[in-house]
C-alpha cells in the first residue's frame, strides 16, 4: 500500500469524522434551543452554565466524541498543513524535518488534549 | 472591432533566442488581415514578411496533432483552432505556453510533461502480450463502457491544461493534468489489465492528492476533455483500491468473430463484394 494512498484516505475519513463531531458539538452547544438533547443540558440555561458543564462532563462517551474529534481534526488540519509546506518544494532533508516536527507536535496535542479530557471527566465525576 | 473593418493584425510576440538572448523580450509585427484567418495563419504571415527567424512547433493545422498549443491573449489555446476574430481586437498576443521552460520563441521543453506521461504507462497493459503482439481478434468491450473514458480518450497531448494549472505551476512534484488524465483514461478501459502497475506511480506524493481542483485544465482544453474530473474520479478509486472496495475488472477477453455466431433469422446476406 502506498503511503500518500493511505493518508489521503485517512484524511477523507478524518474530514468525514469530522463533520459529524463537530456537528455534534455546535448542535449541542449552540442549537440548544432548536434541537434538545436529554441529559445534556439538564439545568436548562445556557449550555455553558456550570451545572450543564458539569452535568456533560460526567459522562463519558461525551469525553470519548472530545478525544476522537480532537485526534480527527490534528490529523486532518496538520496533514493538510503539511502538504501546504511540501508544496513550497523544500528541500530533502528540510520536508523530512516538516513531517517529524508535524508527527511529535500532533502527537503532544494529542497526548495533552486526551489527558485535559479524562481529567475533565474525572473531575466532573469527583463532584 | 468588427471583422469587416479589421484590415491589419498586429501580433505582439515573446521572442527568446538563448544563443542570443539573457531573457524574453516583446516584438510587435504588423501584417495584413485576410478572412477567415487563424493565429497560426498571421504567424506564418510574420515569418514570411517580418521576423523569418520566428519558431514555434505547427503540424496539421486542424486542431488534431496537438503541436500549435501557445498563450495567446492571456489563454492557453491552439493556435490553429484561434480564429483572430475571435479574440475580439486587432492586436494578437502571443507567448509560449507557461510552465515549460523555452527552447526558443514560441516552443515550449514539453519533454519533462512526456517523461511523466510515459511513467504512467499511457496505452492498455495486459498480461497476454502473445495476444496484444498478434491479435487473433478485437477485445470486447460494450458501448457504456466504452463511454466510461472516451472524452478522456479526446486529449491530443498539446499541453493547454499543463500551462493553465495553478498547480503545476508552483508545485514542482505535481503530475500535472495530462499525465494523470491518461492514467486514469487507461485506469478505466475494461481492455486494460494495468491498474496495479500505474498505482505504483500514482499512489506516491507526485499522484493526484495534489490537485487542488482548481478545473483551469478543464476550462482550456481545445478537445473538450475534462482533465480535472478524471483526477477527481482516480482519488475515488484510489481511496476505494486502499479500503478494498475498487472493483478489479478482468481485461477484455477476444471478441467472437462474425463467423463463430450464430446468425439471426430474416437479416438478409450482404451484397457479393464488387472488388
Amino acid at each position: 500500500m502506498m503511503r500518500d494512498q493511505k493518508l489521503w484516505t485517512w484524511h477523507l475519513a478524518a474530514g468525514v469524522v469530522i463533520l459529524v463531531f463537530l456537528g455534534m458539538h455546535m448542535t449541542v452547544m449552540h442549537l440548544d434551543k432548536i434541537v434538545h438533547f436529554a441529559g445534556l443540558n439538564p439545568a436548562g440555561g445556557h449550555p455553558i452554565d456550570w451545572q450543564n458543564v458539569i452535568a456533560r462532563g460526567k459522562i463519558g462517551a461525551f469525553a470519548v466524541t472530545y478525544v476522537v474529534l480532537l485526534g480527527a481534526a490534528l490529523f486532518h488540519g496538520l496533514y493538510g498543513l503539511r502538504n501546504i509546506l511540501l508544496e513550497l518544494d523544500p528541500a530533502r532533508w528540510l520536508k523530512r524535518a516538516i513531517s517529524v516536527v508535524l508527527l511529535v507536535g500532533g502527537i503532544g496535542l494529542f497526548v495533552l488534549g486526551t489527558w485535559a479530557a479524562i481529567a475533565g471527566f474525572s473531575l466532573a465525576k469527583a463532584m | 472591432m468588427s471583422a469587416k473593418n479589421l484590415t491589419e493584425v498586429t501580433y505582439r510576440i515573446r521572442r527568446f533566442n538563448p544563443e542570443r538572448d539573457s531573457a524574453p523580450h516583446w516584438e510587435e509585427y504588423g501584417i495584413p488581415y485576410s478572412a477567415g484567418m487563424t493565429v497560426l495563419d498571421g504567424l506564418w504571415k510574420v515569418k514570411e514578411m517580418r521576423a523569418p527567424d520566428l519558431a514555434w512547433r505547427s503540424s496539421c493545422r486542424m486542431g488534431v496533432c496537438g503541436s500549435c498549443g501557445m498563450l495567446i491573449n492571456g489563454k492557453a489555446r491552439l493556435a490553429c483552432n484561434t480564429q483572430v476574430t475571435e479574440l475580439g481586437g486587432d492586436t494578437v498576443v502571443v507567448a509560449p505556453l507557461p510552465n515549460f521552460d523555452i527552447v526558443r520563441d514560441l516552443v515550449p521543453e514539453l519533454a519533462p510533461m512526456f517523461d511523466t506521461h510515459r511513467a504512467l504507462m499511457p496505452y492498455v497493459v495486459r498480461e497476454d502480450m502473445q495476444e496484444q503482439e498478434h491479435p487473433t481478434g478485437e477485445f470486447w468491450q460494450s458501448a457504456h463502457e466504452l463511454e466510461q473514458y472516451l472524452q478522456f480518450s479526446y486529449c491530443i497531448k498539446c499541453g493547454c491544461c499543463m500551462a493553465a494549472c495553478p498547480t503545476y505551476a508552483t508545485d514542482a512534484l505535481y503530475s500535472g493534468p495530462m499525465p494523470l488524465g491518461q492514467a486514469h483514461r487507461y485506469n478505466s478501459d475494461t481492455r486494460d489489465g494495468g491498474f496495479t502497475a500505474r498505482k505504483q506511480v500514482l499512489a506516491r506524493e507526485a499522484g493526484p492528492w495534489r490537485c487542488h481542483y482548481a478545473g483551469e485544465c478543464s476550462r482550456v482544453c481545445p478537445k473538450g476533455v475534462d482533465p480535472a474530473k478524471a483526477i477527481q474520479l482516480m482519488k475515488r478509486e484510489l481511496v476505494l483500491d486502499y479500503l478494498r472496495l475498487h472493483k478489479q475488472h478482468r481485461p477484455a477477453t477476444v471478441a467472437k468473430k462474425a463467423t463463430e455466431t450464430k446468425r439471426r433469422e430474416g437479416i438478409p446476406e450482404p451484397p457479393a463484394p464488387t472488388v
